[in-house]
C-alpha cells in the first residue's frame, strides 16, 4: 500500500465509523485532492462531506473552525505548506487558543492536514516547512508521520480525537510503499524506532528518516559502530521517554532534519538533551539541517540546500572520527 | 415587540449601560484589567439584535458584555471575568474580550478584527448540513469589512447559500480611523450587494434593529440562504478605556449622544407601549441592583488556582 493509499484508508474509515467527519480543501473532492489522497471519498460520501473551497486558505482552517465549534469533525488540506501562511492566523489564534480562552467549553476535533518540504524543484515558494512554527504554539497536537503503517493509524487517530491536529506529510512520501497493519493498537505518540543500535542515536521525522537509513550503512561501515534511528513521529508532544532510554544507551546524538537550521525543530531535541541529558553525552550533539536559504529552483543548488543520504553519511563520519565514536 | 419584549429589551439596555460604567469605574479602581472596550451608546443595537435573533448561534466581536448578557449569561459571570476571577465565564482565562458560553449557543467575544467572521462560516455550514433551521449571527464592526477574512466570508457563505445572518456594527470608528479614511464610502453594507440580500438600520433605534433582525432570521429560517445588515450606531466613549477619544469634536460627540438609544426607546416605552415613568424605575433599579450584586460577587469571587494553567489546553490526556 502507498503512503498516500493509507491515509486515504484512514480517511474513508474515519467518515464511514462517524457521520459528523467532513473534509475540505482546495481541489480535494471532484479533483480527487492535489496529492490524491482525498480519491473517492466524494463519490463515496457525498459533496456535502466532500467540500471543494475556493483558493482562500484562511477560510479553510477558519471554516473548519467553525464547523468543529458546530458538532462536526472537519479534517482541512491545506494544499502545501507555503500556502499555510495565509491561514495562521486562524491556527494560531483561533484552532489554537479557542479552547484555553473558553476554559474548556469549546472543544474543536478538528485537523488541518499539511503537505510540505523539499519535493522536486518547485521553488522556495513551494518548499517550505513550517513544524518550527506550529510546535511553537501551545494547544495544537503536531504529527510528522513517516513510516506507511503509522500515517494510517496516526490520521485515523487525529480525526477521531477531540483535540486540534496538525497533521504534516512530506511530499515526496506519498508514493512511499509499506504495509498497514490495520488491527494494530498504535499509540501515534509514541516516537517509533526505525532501527535498533548501540553507539549513535540518529533523530529524525518525516522523509529525513528515511535519507538517515540510506545513510546508515555507509556510516557503520565507516565508523566501525552500530546506529540507533529514532523517527519522532509525534512533534508535540514529544516521546522525551524513548529518546532519553536512547541516548542514555549510546551517548550520543545525532539530530537530522531538512528544514532551515536557524530556529528549526531540532534545536529543540538538541537543547532538550543538553539540559537533561549532559552528562550522558559522551560527544557534543551533531545537528544536520537545511541550508539557510529559500529552496532554489535549479537541482543542484536544491540538493546542496538541504541533507542528503550522501551529506548525512559523510556529515556523521567526520563528526564521529573527531569525537572517537 | 410585545410589551413584555419592549420592556425586556429597555431592561437589557439599562442594565448594559450600568455594568458598563461600573466596569470603567472597578478599571480605573485597578479591579479590571487588560483592554476594556466599553458598548456605551450602542446598547440598542447589542440588545436588540441578540434578542431578535432569538434561536441560533451567535459569534461576536470583542465589545461584546452586553451581547453576552442579553444572550442570557449571568452579569455576574461576565463580571467575574472581568476580574479575571475562577467563577468568569471562561474562568479568568478570556478576559473582556473573549467571553464564551456555548449552553447559550454564544461563542465570544474574539479579538482579531474579522477573524471570527470565517468560523461562524463554518458554523452556519454545520447547522445546514445538521437540518437546523435557526441559522447563525456573526456580528462585527465596521473595521472588520475591511480584511480579508471578511470578503472569503461573503464569498463563502453566498456560494454555499448558508443559513448566516452578518451584522455589521457601523459606529463609523475603528479605534481612531474613520471608516471614510479606511474605505472609499461610509456605507459598508456596499460590499455585501453583490452577493446577497442587505438591510440598512438605524442602529440607534432599538424597534427597527429588533423588527429588521428578526426579519432577516425568519427568512433564513425559511432558507434564503445569508443576509447582511447595517446598522449605524455611535459609541459615546473611546474604543478602549485607554482611549482618550481625542480625534472626534465636541460637536460630533454632542451630536452622538442627541441620539442617545436608552432616552429614545424610553420615549417608545411611555407612548407605544404606555409604560408610567414608575413603571421605568422599577426596570431602571433592578438593573442597577444586578449589577451592583454583580460587582459584589466579582469582588469577593476566588482566584483561579495556579494548577488552572495547564488546564483545558487539550481535551485529551497524553
Amino acid at each position: 500500500m502507498l503512503y498516500r493509499e493509507a491515509l486515504n484508508r484512514a480517511y474513508d474509515e474515519a467518515m464511514a465509523l462517524d457521520e459528523t467527519v467532513v473534509t475540505l480543501g482546495e481541489d480535494v473532492g471532484l479533483y480527487g485532492g492535489s496529492f490524491r489522497v482525498t480519491e473517492g471519498l466524494v463519490e463515496k460520501y457525498g459533496e456535502k462531506r466532500v467540500m471543494d473551497t475556493p483558493i482562500a486558505e484562511l477560510s479553510i482552517v477558519g471554516n473548519a473552525v467553525g464547523m468543529a465549534i458546530g458538532g462536526l469533525r472537519p479534517v482541512a488540506e491545506i494544499m502545501t505548506g507555503n500556502f499555510s501562511l495565509l491561514a495562521f492566523d486562524q491556527i494560531i489564534n483561533h484552532m489554537a487558543k479557542l479552547r484555553y480562552m473558553s476554559n474548556g467549553k469549546i472543544t474543536l476535533p478538528m485537523v488541518v492536514r499539511f503537505p510540505q518540504g523539499v519535493s522536486k524543484q518547485l521553488a522556495a515558494q513551494h518548499s517550505e516547512s513550517y513544524e518550527q512554527m506550529l510546535c511553537a504554539v501551545p494547544g495544537l497536537r503536531v504529527l510528522s508521520v513517516c513510516d506507511v503503517n503509522y500515517a494510517y493509524h496516526a490520521l485515523k487517530h487525529a480525526i477521531l480525537s477531540d483535540d486540534p491536529y496538525i497533521f504534516i506529510e512530506h511530499e515526496l512520501l506519498y508514493n512511499k510503499k509499506g504495509g498497514v497493519n490495520f488491527d494494530e493498537q498504535l499509540d501515534p505518540f509514541k516516537a517509533r524506532i526505525a532501527k535498533e543500535g548501540r553507539y549513535v542515536t540518529i533523530v529524525s521525522y518525516l522523509k529525513m528518516v528515511d535519507d538517515v537509513m540510506t545513510a546508515v550503512p555507509e556510516i557503520e561501515k565507516e565508523l566501525g559502530c552500530s546506529c540507533e534511528v529514532i523517527d519522532l513521529c509525534s512533534l508535540n508532544p514529544v516521546d522525551y521517554e524513548t529518546l532519553k532510554a536512547s541516548i542514555e544507551k549510546t551517548s550520543r546524538l545525532v539530530m537530522v532534519e531538512e528544514d532551515h537550521k536557524t530556529g528549526g525543530y531540532g534545536a529543540q531535541i538538541v537543547s532538550w538533551a543538553a539540559e537533561e541529558l549532559f552528562y550522558a553525552l559522551d560527544a557534543p550533539p551533531l545537528r544536520l539541517a537545511g541550508a539557510d536559504v529559500p529552496i532554489p529552483y535549479n537541482r543542484t543548488l536544491e540538493l546542496a540546500s538541504i541533507p542528503t543520504p550522501d551529506s548525512i553519511a559523510k556529515d556523521v563520519i567526520e563528526w564521529g572520527r573527531k569525537n572517537d565514536v | 415587540m410585545n410589551k413584555l419584549e419592549a420592556e425586556n429589551i429597555y431592561f437589557e439596555m439599562v442594565r448594559g449601560r450600568a455594568f458598563e460604567y461600573a466596569a470603567k469605574e472597578h478599571y480605573m479602581q485597578g479591579d479590571i484589567s487588560g483592554f476594556l472596550h466599553l458598548d456605551i451608546g450602542q446598547e440598542a443595537l447589542s440588545v436588540a439584535a441578540v434578542k431578535a435573533f432569538e434561536k441560533g448561534d451567535i459569534f461576536s466581536t470583542y465589545r461584546e458584555h452586553i451581547m453576552a448578557m442579553a444572550r442570557g449569561i449571568e452579569p455576574s459571570a461576565v463580571m467575574a471575568e472581568l476580574f479575571g476571577k475562577a467563577s468568569g465565564v471562561s474562568g479568568g482565562k478570556g478576559g473582556s474580550m473573549h467571553l464564551f458560553e456555548p449552553s447559550h449557543f454564544f461563542y465570544g467575544g474574539d479579538a482579531i478584527v474579522g477573524g471570527h467572521i470565517p468560523n461562524a462560516v463554518g458554523c452556519a455550514y454545520a447547522r445546514k448540513l445538521q437540518g437546523s433551521e435557526d441559522g447563525v449571527m456573526v456580528i462585527f464592526g465596521d473595521g472588520a469589512t475591511n480584511g480579508g477574512a471578511f470578503f472569503e466570508s461573503l464569498n463563502n457563505a453566498a456560494t454555499q447559500k448558508l443559513p448566516l445572518l452578518f451584522l455589521c456594527e457601523n459606529n463609523g470608528y475603528a479605534i481612531g480611523t474613520a471608516i471614510t479614511r479606511a474605505a472609499p464610502f461610509k456605507e459598508q453594507v456596499k460590499k455585501a450587494e453583490p452577493y446577497m440580500l442587505t438591510y440598512s438600520v438605524d442602529g440607534m433605534d432599538a424597534e427597527a434593529v429588533y423588527n429588521v433582525v428578526r426579519e432577516a432570521q425568519t427568512k433564513i429560517q425559511e432558507g434564503h440562504g445569508p443576509i447582511f445588515i447595517e446598522a449605524f450606531t455611535c459609541r459615546f466613549e473611546g474604543h478602549s478605556v485607554s482611549d482618550s477619544n481625542a480625534y472626534r469634536s465636541a460637536q460630533e460627540m454632542e451630536h452622538c449622544k442627541a441620539k442617545d438609544p436608552i432616552e429614545h426607546f424610553k420615549a417608545v416605552l411611555r407612548e407605544k407601549y404606555l409604560l408610567s415613568d414608575a413603571d421605568i424605575s422599577t426596570l431602571e433599579e433592578k438593573a442597577q441592583k444586578e449589577v451592583d450584586d454583580a460587582v459584589t460577587f466579582a469582588k469577593a469571587a476566588a482566584e483561579p488556582e495556579v494548577d488552572a494553567l495547564f488546564e483545558h489546553v487539550f481535551a485529551e490526556e497524553v
